[in-house]
């Protein structure tokens, strides 16, 4: 490592990919570089069956990390315990490499929304999300990674930057950060920032982990540009470029490929897969 | 009202305006802006439920379902993350709203799809040797009891619900006919199969999975007097619905 701060998880400094079931085979036979795969931690929480089974032959053939997309961290009310209790039995029984969720809320009064919802930056907003994730860490015991979001709009109530509020966050909590570059793209094209400014400013010693996912564009009311990140497309130029700065900036990190609908053949992720590989292998370790 | 509350509200409500506070980069009401986050909360729960309940989805056509889904996911949506099986009020739901009462039917081919889901994710459990069976001597086999796996799901239908479902999901499958249907939903490896019982079927092998030994089970309610027991026991050996025979002494 560059720096000195111990890495927050034991995921390989190689490629991975999220894992579908309809890839079960092909990952298996022909995963090319990729070491390590991502599951959605929610979608292993039944009590048995095919999902449970491939989940525990991958295992055996991969590094594993657990990504979490509905403990509502960034949410104004307590975390759901019967929820966290579910997540602390998965990682229980899997010891995964690592865990990571999102700055984000999913879950209100009125239920689970399936959205990554978005929070504004106070000192309010601090507290609480440092209190949820010191929650987190201690039902797991073990660190996580808490990953930035792709925002679509600004709240006026903000009082700091997201990377102030970031690296308050690892600071008061210990956690390390998921990077997602897709998502770094997003937000600064729909924010009218700039994306290589954010990288430059980000604490990138406190990356256990980077993501990588396509986007598709769309425009505001005013015919602003409005990128959506919905991981169904390959990644762009300007990610892969950005992702290219990211790693030759701030060392080799784990990287996965995200691609959660309208999913490829095999061979499409795999290449993907593999020209993350081949930035990090021009960068030294 | 808090911002979450607020923001909230109005994503299940295409009525309400976005809320305030929200801007884009020049300063100006969010607008469109918060609808991306409106829009991928009803997609995203409509497609869920479009993948989980497909026969339902096929029955009443993609346009209706869509908007089916939408007035069903405003009165209940997700309790918890766990999609895979959020959906269990939809049959219910069918029983009551008014653009698919007349398809009476549905609520139960709902049940059947549902069911399906369940024992899909299900705990695994070791399969059953019926050879402890056959090596029973005959008179005790009314006093054997049956663990039933954790996968199995019964159904009792007056609609010929397996046979409708069948007739949408598989290719080649005969048209229904009116008939009132008992079916079993079990997984003899990770596939969930649904096979029809015999009429009471469904009431002889729930006092089966409630530790009735099996001649009582053959008297339980709504299990009929010419009840067909060798191809009840047939389906549920077949489908692999028991994990171990009870002592039966």
């Amino acid at each position: 490592m560059l720096d000195a701060t111990p890495s927050p998880n034991r995921l390989p400094c190689a490629t991975g990919v999220g894992y579908k079931a309809a890839y079960f085979d092909a990952i298996t036979a022909d995963p090319g570089p990729v070491a390590w795969v991502e599951i959605h931690a929610e979608n292993y929480m039944g009590e048995g069956g095919r999902p449970l089974a491939q989940l525990r032959h991958l295992a055996e053939r991969f590094a594993i990390s657990v990504h979490g997309v509905g403990l509502s961290i960034g949410g104004e009310g307590p975390l759901d315990r019967d929820h966290l209790a579910r997540l602390k039995h998965l990682i229980g029984w899997l010891d995964p490499a690592s865990f990571s969720e999102h700055l984000a809320w999913s879950t209100h009064e009125t239920g689970f929304l399936n959205d990554l919802l978005p929070l504004p930056y106070t000192q309010a907003t601090l507290a609480r999300v440092a209190d949820h994730i010191d929650e987190v860490q201690d039902a797991l015991g073990r660190r996580m990674l808490l990953e930035n979001p792709s925002t679509y709009l600004a709240f006026q109530a903000s009082e700091m930057s997201e990377i102030d509020f970031l690296s308050a966050l690892t600071r008061r909590t210990g956690c390390g950060l998921l990077l997602d570059v897709n998502n770094v793209f997003v937000s600064a094209t729909n924010q009218q920032t700039d994306a290589t400014s954010y990288i430059d400013a980000f604490p990138l010693h406190t990356v256990g982990e980077i993501h990588l996912g396509g986007h598709s564009e769309d425009a505001d009311d005013h015919g602003a540009p409005l990128l959506i990140d919905s991981h169904d497309a390959p990644v762009v130029d300007p990610v892969w470029a950005l992702y290219a700065h990211t790693i030759a900036r701030g060392g080799r990190k784990p990287t996965l490929i995200e691609w959660d609908s309208d999913l490829p053949d095999w061979p499409v992720l795999r290449a993907e897969a593999e020209r993350a590989h081949g930035v990090l292998e021009g960068v030294r370790p | 009202m808090s911002f979450e509350t607020a923001f909230a509200a109005a994503l299940l409500d295409p009525e309400r305006p976005a809320p305030e506070g929200l801007f884009d980069p020049e300063g100006r009401p969010a607008g469109k802006r918060y609808d991306v986050y409106r829009n991928n909360v009803v997609v995203s729960l409509t497609d869920a439920l479009g993948v989980a309940f497909p026969v339902i989805r096929a029955l009443v056509g993609e346009a209706n379902f869509r908007v089916l889904a939408r007035a069903f996911l405003a009165g209940h949506p997700p309790r918890d993350p766990r999609l895979m099986l959020w959906g269990d009020a939809l049959p219910g739901f069918l029983e009551t709203y008014p653009r698919v009462r007349t398809l009476g039917y549905l609520p139960d081919v709902a049940r059947l799809e549902q069911a399906m889901r369940e024992s899909y994710h299900a705990a695994d459990a070791p399969a059953f040797d019926p050879a402890g069976l056959a090596a029973l001597p005959p008179e005790k086999l009314t006093e054997a009891t049956f663990a039933v796996a954790p996968s199995v799901r019964l159904l009792s239908s007056r609609w010929p619900a397996l046979s409708i479902w069948r007739y949408n999901a598989e290719p080649g499958a005969p048209k229904p006919q009116m008939a009132a249907e008992d079916v079993l939903v079990s997984r003899p490896g990770f596939d969930p199969v649904a096979r029809l019982l015999p009429t009471g079927g469904a009431a002889f092998a729930g006092a089966l999975a409630g530790g009735a030994p099996l001649g009582a089970a053959l008297g339980a309610d709504g299990v009929p007097a010419d009840f067909d027991l060798d191809a009840a026991l047939t389906a549920l050996l077949q489908g692999g619905a028991f994990t171990q025979t009870g002592d039966p002494s």
